[in-house]
Order: C-alpha cells, then structure tokens, then sequence
C-alpha cells in the first residue's frame, strides 16, 4: 500500500526542509552512477547549496522515492518540495536556462553567471 | 538484461499511436539508448508528465531491465 508507506512521511520531511533535495547514488564527493554524478555537476556549476540522500544506503528510501515521485529512476531533484526530474530534464533545464529560472522563482541561490559549457 | 530498440519503439508506439520516436542505441550494448519522442499527447503537459508518459508505457521495464534510456520528448 502506497499510501501508507512509512517513507513518505521521512521524504516529505526531507524535501519541505530542504529547498534543494538530491536522492541520488552515491554522495556528491563519490557518486556511484553517471546520472547522479551528472545532476551533482549542474548544482555544483551553478553553485547551489544541496542537501543529499544515497538512495544505495537505503533500500526503502531507494524504493519509496520511485513511488513518491511516480519516477523509475535515481537521481530525482526536488526544489522547494516539488520534483523538478531526473538527469535528462535537470540538464535540458540547465541548458535552456529554466534551471536558474526556477531557482530565482523559488528563492534559491545560485551563481547566475554559471552558464553551460 | 537487455532490450531491444525495436521493442522499445513498439511499447511507446502502443501507449502513443501517434508518437514520431527515434531510438538511438548509444554505446552499441543494446543497454543504454537515448530516445526522441514526439506526440500530440504531450501538449501542455510537463516535462516530468510526459516523460512519466513513456515510463507508464514501458510497463515498469524502465528501471529495471533497461538501465538507461535518456529522453527528450516534445509535442508536434
């Protein structure tokens, strides 16, 4: 039962505590897959203060993020308690400028000089 | 496990009928693709809701048995 899964409640928590909340594999000093490690490089470019959870330490959180988000994969971002995505739309976002958009929206701070590569 | 791009192609296809899809097979392993895929069905819906769209369509399987599938979808 979905609805009364018990890490809801922790992941609520997490992400209205957090503006920027990072489920991910691994930590940001070693991510353990190319995905997480690629959304870890996009906050850190533009300088955004994140708090992380390593979804490989957990195996409930690890499945109860993919239920909570109604998402299949690992990394998830969410900013200011909303899921924003996972790799693909982080970097179409990062690249299109809606990333920094959405930052300056929420209140977020970030270098607004970072621009991709 | 792998899957093939043509049973990737043939799953989304059925969920979006309408759906343009180009597969590419991004290292040749049969394991990591990167998809475009544009439906009328996307229109003024999220990104986060279409691309849910197609991991609806691929049953679960995303995740799974297939590793790594980069999306960009879009409307017409």
């Amino acid at each position: 039962m979905t609805a009364t899964n018990p890490v809801f409640d922790r992941i609520k928590q997490d992400v209205s505590a957090n503006k920027v909340m990072l489920y991910m594999k691994g930590s940001p000093v070693f991510p353990q897959c190319g995905f997480s490690a690629a959304v870890v490089q996009v906050l850190s470019h533009m300088g955004v203060k994140f708090k992380s959870a390593d979804v490989l330490q957990d195996s409930q959180l690890r499945d109860g993020i993919k239920a909570f988000s109604e998402w299949p994969t690992i990394p998830q971002l969410y900013v200011d308690g909303e899921f924003v995505g996972g790799c693909d739309i982080v970097r179409e976002m990062f690249q299109t400028g809606e990333l920094g958009q959405l930052f300056k929206t929420k209140g977020v701070a970030f270098n607004e000089q970072a621009r991709p590569e | 496990m792998a899957m093939q791009a043509a049973e990737i192609e043939r799953m989304i296809k059925e969920a979006l009928p309408d759906a343009q899809i180009k597969i590419d097979d991004l290292r040749g392993d049969g394991d990591h693709y990167a998809a475009h895929v544009v439906s009328a069905a996307f229109a003024g819906k999220s990104r986060v809701q279409q691309h849910q769209m197609i991991y609806k369509a691929l049953k679960g399987r995303m995740g799974g048995e297939l590793h790594a599938l980069m999306l960009t979808t879009s409307a017409p």
